[in-house]
């Protein structure tokens, strides 16, 4: 079995021995200081509201008044029959099957060529010039995303855009304002391509470092084996660097079950026919302008089990996934 | 790390005989213009869209409306001075200035602090501290949305910087907390060791050995934290309504949303501009060091 060279070291490190140093008034103020006062600010401003928000999607609380009743699972009943919640959640769940899987492809791809687009021989050596697009590729991971949302709004937009500007002048005449953004059928693609192209360059980025770090014998001995350049991408690099692609993977995917700030800027009132309504939007709203506290914390509990439900999967499938390869090469 | 660089590494085996030589250096060839044009075509969708923001940000609104795909007539920065002035984006960006600024060093300062002692003191509870940061960094904030903004309001400090930065440090906490961990975690022991015998206390040591000797990994997770702060969206929305308050994110979406009526289009232009460049600039700067960064998030 090959090890792959990313699994961090620190965790197999001996534990230290440290248990020997009296506890001095200078290492308990230290320790005290040291760790309370960041626990303390985590515990206030980070897990009591999560705490408190499980407890608030069993009650009816409105916020604006103290009363507040348990009332069990009810919010969770209200929505399963909340039919414009359920199509948030539909989107949410769609985004978070297609955008991290085109963004690790795309930059997996991408990353690939750089790296190994070079000479057949010897060490794995970069493309010409391969420095000149990742430089640009990060860009996009450089701008907040409600400005990437902002620029690509215009970038659609039906008259003035960029995009059907280029579509008619290559002689498409068909998309003369055409409202990419208004039209059930592109909502949701388009919205998607937007977060795909904030991404890609970053995690292409990420594949680059991982592969270099990749022994370039192993390279070789694929070569001696008479691989070509498709196989080895799929038979030796993406091995090795899974465990990359699998915290690529998560993090997009908690991205794409959120996508709020995309979503938010590119159709703020949840597109064509809730094309493109996600769940966020549908809190916020549930919560600060309808007053609906206790109903608006069970969509962030749903918004929650979605979250570790994706974490979970990818998880498994990465390891059943890798038993079968393990077990190949052996 | 290798991946600040592109140059080829020395090759580590000799090369195939020459007979088959001739008809694989055509076959790269071929392969490298293949990537060449796929890399382009990805670098022109990049840039295209920024470079076309870069224009329309010259141009007034008429212009834009009757030739949008034209380069400006005049190059006036006319949207500029008045995204910055009127529309508040001066004063926004001030705004994200501080709260960032601010939260940033404080974060650092705690999550170092709190990522030692995790790492290198062996005490009970331990583990589980570690354990719910992991949980706090995949559980979504709009879960914690709703009752952040009372705790806030029962404090006081709801619709404040203070309030904003206080709430940007505890996000940015278990990230940061998760990542340095195991850079507090690998530091030599004889090194600590020798501090002792110098007669340095636990707070001496911390500060004037182990945390110069975590520099690297303190270098990266600031970069991180910084694009993440820089860009948090939610956070303001929901507990940060004032307007003179706003952090530029914000005003942006606020200020999109107005154009929508007036159509100033130029001056929304102009001020995407003002909000990429300078992240943009301090990029291309320290684009070397910041790669260099993500290859050493690639390795934990």
């Amino acid at each position: 079995m090959i090890e792959s060279p990313l699994v961090p070291t620190a965790d197999t490190e001996k534990p230290r021995k440290k248990a020997r140093q009296p506890w001095t008034f200078d290492r308990i103020s230290f320790v005290l200081v040291f760790l309370v006062l960041p626990l303390a600010l985590f515990s206030v401003f980070v897990v009591w509201p999560f705490v408190q928000a499980f407890w608030y999607s069993l009650t009816d609380w409105s916020g604006f008044t103290p009363d507040m009743n348990f009332v069990g699972l009810e919010n969770y009943q209200k929505l399963l029959d909340d039919d414009i919640f359920m199509t948030s959640l539909r989107n949410n769940i769609f985004l978070a099957i297609v955008v991290p899987f085109v963004t690790v492809v795309l930059a997996f791809a991408l990353a690939t060529m750089i790296t190994v687009g070079g000479s057949a021989h010897g060490a794995t050596r970069g493309l010409k010039g391969s420095s000149f697009y990742r430089v640009i590729s990060f860009f996009p991971y450089t701008i907040p995303a409600i400005v990437i949302g902002l620029i690509w709004l215009q970038m659609f937009d039906p008259s003035n855009g960029l995009l059907n500007g280029v579509l008619t002048g290559i002689g498409l005449d068909g998309f003369e304002s055409y409202p990419w953004l208004g039209d059930t059928r592109t909502a949701m693609p388009a919205s998607m391509f937007v977060i795909i192209w904030g991404f890609v360059g970053f995690y292409m980025v990420l594949f680059v470092a991982a592969i270099k770090s990749v022994p370039g014998e192993l390279y070789d001995a694929a070569r001696i084996d008479g691989a070509g350049r498709l196989r080895t991408a799929f038979s030796v690099t993406l091995p090795l660097i899974r465990d990359n692609v699998q915290t690529a993977y998560i993090y997009l995917g908690i991205l794409a079950l959120d996508a709020f700030v995309y979503m938010a800027a590119l159709n703020p009132g949840g597109g064509p026919e809730n094309s493109t309504l996600v769940m966020p939007q549908r809190l916020l709203i549930t919560a600060f302008e309808k007053g609906q506290f206790g109903l608006a914390s069970a969509m962030g509990v749903v918004m929650a089990v979605a979250t570790l439900v994706f974490a979970a999967i990818v998880f498994t499938v990465n390891r059943l996934l890798g038993g079968r390869q393990e077990g190949v090469r052996r | 790390m290798t991946a600040g660089t592109d140059t080829s590494q020395p090759a580590a085996t000799q090369d195939p005989p020459p007979t088959g030589r001739k008809q694989k250096r055509t076959g790269d060839r071929s392969v490298a213009t293949v990537a060449h044009v796929i890399l382009g075509i990805w670098a022109a969708l990049v840039i295209v869209p920024l470079l076309w923001t870069l224009l329309s940000s010259f141009k007034t609104s008429s212009e834009i409306f009757s030739s949008p795909f034209t380069l400006p007539a005049h190059w006036s920065f006319d949207n500029y001075v008045s995204a910055w002035t009127s529309e508040g984006i001066g004063r926004y960006f001030v705004n994200t200035i501080v709260v960032v600024g601010t939260a940033l060093v404080l974060v650092m300062l705690l999550g170092s602090m709190c990522a030692y002692v995790l790492a290198r003191f062996a005490f009970p509870g331990n583990r589980l501290i570690y354990y719910m940061m992991l949980v706090g960094l995949t559980f979504p904030i709009f879960l914690a949305i709703v009752p952040l903004f009372f705790v806030l309001k029962g404090f006081g400090i709801l619709n404040t910087l203070p309030g904003l930065i206080i709430t940007y440090v505890a996000f940015a906490l278990p990230f940061t907390v998760f990542f340095l961990y195991p850079f507090f975690k690998v530091l030599p022991q004889d090194v600590s060791e020798a501090a002792e015998i110098d007669g340095a206390g636990e707070w001496r040591k911390f500060f004037q050995v182990m945390l110069p000797m975590a520099k690297p990994g303190i270098a990266s997770v600031a970069i991180f934290n910084f694009l993440g702060l820089w860009n948090q969206f939610l956070l303001p929305v929901a507990l940060n309504t004032k307007r003179e308050n706003y952090v530029l994110s914000q005003g942006m979406a606020a200020f999109a949303s107005r154009a929508g009526y007036n159509t100033d289009y130029g001056r929304l232009f102009a001020a995407v501009v003002i909000t990429i460049v300078p992240v943009l600039v301090v990029y291309i700067i320290f684009q070397r060091q910041l790669q260099g960064s993500v290859s050493q998030g690639a390795g934990k």
